[in-house]
């Protein structure tokens, strides 16, 4: 007796019975399965957010305190210009339109995570490869120095950066990129340390091509699949760190509107404007759960020996 | 004879490790002390902006008692030897002692940790036993949604989350301002005799842990369920469970005795980086709960911009942290046989 048969998977269920409706909805089933359907809009929607988010009228910094924690769907009406408008999320305790911030939020997420993604793929790539290329001692010193990065606490040493250096947009890039890029080297150095020893870059060596070339034109592109992979399953990370160096106060300073800090600053109004820190954390938790799926996809897709990845 | 060779092969193998923990908490403390020069001069943390500034004496003698009239790496010796006798100085507001400071928070921090520590494993390795061997059931369900949960969001949402729900609206749960009743109960116990905290501890203090705990335990069950979910569907798989299968033994058995002791290596081994990430995740949970531990001393730190209570706890953090991955290092072979040191 097979497992399956044992937990009664064998049995033909309600769905199974049903057979012309079920074959329909597995069609959809498999459809949804095949095709990263949900991860794509959710971030088609994250990047429309960020494009258009002047659309709402509001100003994401300027404070009007005449609007403070107004609940959703509200409409206050201007004194002045006697215009209707209207606060679909709410506003915070400052009165600024919560749908604005978030919005506004979206396009400096979407800025920052570029850059450092970019980054952080692109040192942590010529890192491996540089170590599995050259190999012997210059890739004893890399490596001890990758165990040495990845002992590092890198929460605590965001904190320290951010009281040394005053947190701006630019010490948040390099502190995810730094968080970034170790993530790359292991598989990328397995992998040269494969592809080098395969005929082709003989014949290449033996062609007179240079170090530079050899890497640049022969091995890199062997590996790209997986740094493709490995950079999209980051990518959520790098929100995450993003998000709680905001939230803890060491990220893009106020009153820029970055997501973790939005959620830092409702979490004092919890009792009066819930609104004002839940839908930012249900942003966050959408969009990075999102990118997981969609490097999942990759994975299977493009390199499903990373399985152990996640 | 094979056991005295695989007893020097570890020894050996230990030795590097400790060598190599060693030199991190070199480049550690190497790091906070270049930072801790890098914030500026040192003595003007004593004359801030719109302050009474110092006289020339008191800057002569801050300039003798921090050492700067000798040479880098002279002040970092120093710097070294000083932390090691436990003298981290003093806080720059209310000129505190640094370690007495951590040394209050110390044991808050190690209670809320060895609590969500606990309750991650009791929840994460039998729903991930269970989602494995009853694919598509409603455990299967219920273990790969606090999975995603525990990958997609952030703790500071998990706990504004949980604030919202058990504190505002429904209010059963303070949120906030716990401390460490049990390990500081036993401690002053022991010290003065007063036990009065432990059972304060069952007549309501346990209140105080539940959000917390239930914050930092809920992201790391999800890690421990997905480690022990994919180790267990792949030992089902295997030949050995197929014969025991075969010979009759019952399933219960096979599964909760023969299969999950293979299981568990993965989830085990990684205990140790899971509890490293508790270090990271108290931080965060602290800050949000208000629970006096190491944590939120930092990042009150952080904000108040007090650098000796800021590098003396990430300097704890590190310790912590280098002391942990000896640990997990070791623990490898010790639960894996297989593993071999090189």
């Amino acid at each position: 007796m097979t497992l399956s048969t044992k937990i009664g998977l064998d049995k033909p269920s309600f769905l199974e019975r049903n057979l012309p409706l079920y074959k329909q909805f597995m069609g959809v089933v498999k459809f949804f399965q095949r095709w990263p359907v949900i991860p794509i809009v959710m971030i088609s929607i994250l990047i429309l957010l960020a494009v258009f988010a002047d659309i709402t009228g509001y100003d994401p910094e300027l404070p009007a305190l005449r609007d403070r924690t107004l609940p959703m769907f509200s409409e206050p009406v201007d004194p002045l210009t006697k215009d209707l408008t209207r606060h679909w999320l709410g506003a915070d305790q400052f009165g600024r339109d919560t749908l604005t911030r978030i919005m506004h939020g979206a396009r400096i997420t979407l800025y920052v995570l570029l850059i450092a993604a970019v980054s952080g793929t692109i040192i942590g790539t010529t890192y491996g490869l540089v170590a599995g290329f050259f190999g012997g001692v210059i890739d004893d010193i890399l490596m001890r120095i990758l165990d040495l990065v990845y002992s590092i606490p890198f929460l605590l040493l965001a904190l320290v950066a951010a009281v040394v250096f005053d947190p701006s947009l630019l010490v948040v890039i390099i502190l995810l990129a730094f968080l970034a890029w170790p993530a790359f080297v292991r598989n990328v150095r397995a992998e040269i340390l494969s592809l080098k020893e395969r005929d082709y870059i003989m014949y290449a060596r033996v062609a007179g091509a240079s170090r530079i070339r050899l890497m640049l034109y022969h091995l890199l592109p062997g590996v790209l699949n997986t740094v493709i992979v490995i950079a999209t399953l980051r990518i959520g990370q790098l929100i995450l760190a993003e998000a709680s160096l905001s939230f803890l106060g060491a990220g893009v300073p106020p009153p820029t509107p970055v997501w973790g800090a939005l959620v830092a600053e409702g979490r004092d109004y919890l009792n009066d404007a819930w609104w004002v820190s839940m839908f930012p954390s249900v942003g966050i938790f959408l969009v990075v759960m999102s990118l997981n799926f969609l490097g999942d996809w990759f994975r299977d897709r493009f390199d499903p020996r990373l399985r152990q990845l996640s | 004879m094979r056991a005295i060779i695989l007893k020097g092969k570890m020894g050996k193998y230990i030795f590097r490790r400790f060598l190599f923990s060693f030199f991190t908490l070199i480049g550690a403390t190497a790091i906070v002390f270049g930072l801790s020069r890098a914030v500026g001069d040192p003595r003007d943390l004593f004359a801030q902006e719109g302050g009474y500034g110092v006289t020339e004496e008191t800057y002569e003698h801050l300039t003798k008692m921090l050492n700067l009239d000798k040479p880098l790496y002279m002040q970092y010796l120093i710097w070294l030897g000083k932390t090691a006798r436990g003298d981290l100085g003093r806080s720059l507001l209310g000129q505190k002692d640094v370690a007495d400071l951590i040394g209050e928070k110390v044991l808050n921090t190690l209670e809320l940790t060895t609590f969500s520590w606990i309750l991650s494993t009791i929840i994460g390795i039998p729903l991930g036993v269970l989602s494995a061997i009853k694919r598509g059931s409603i455990w299967d369900w219920a273990g790969r949604f606090l999975a995603l949960i525990g990958q997609a969001a952030p703790p500071f949402v998990i706990a504004i989350v949980g604030i919202l729900i058990f504190a505002v609206k429904l209010g059963w749960l303070p949120a906030g301002s716990g401390e460490s009743y049990l390990l500081k109960g036993m401690f002053r116990g022991i010290s003065s005799g007063d036990f009065s905290l432990i059972p304060a501890f069952f007549t309501g203090g346990w209140k105080h842990y539940v959000l917390p705990v239930g914050t930092l335990g809920l992201a790391a069950s999800a890690s421990y369920l997905r480690l022990t979910r994919s180790s267990m569907l792949e030992i089902l798989d295997s030949e050995y469970i197929k014969l025991a299968r075969a010979k009759g033994v019952p399933e219960f058995t096979v599964i909760w005795k023969h299969a999950l002791k293979n299981a568990l290596i993965p989830p085990l081994t990684m205990a140790a980086l899971i509890f490293v990430g508790f270090l990271t995740g108290t931080i965060i949970v602290e800050t949000v709960f208000v629970w006096p531990g190491l944590g939120l001393l930092a990042t009150t730190a952080v904000s108040e911009n007090d650098f000796p209570v800021m590098t003396g706890s990430v300097l704890l953090f590190a310790v912590f942290y280098a002391i942990v991955i000896f640990i997990s290092d070791l623990t490898y072979g010790l639960i894996d046989p297989r593993i071999r040191y090189s």
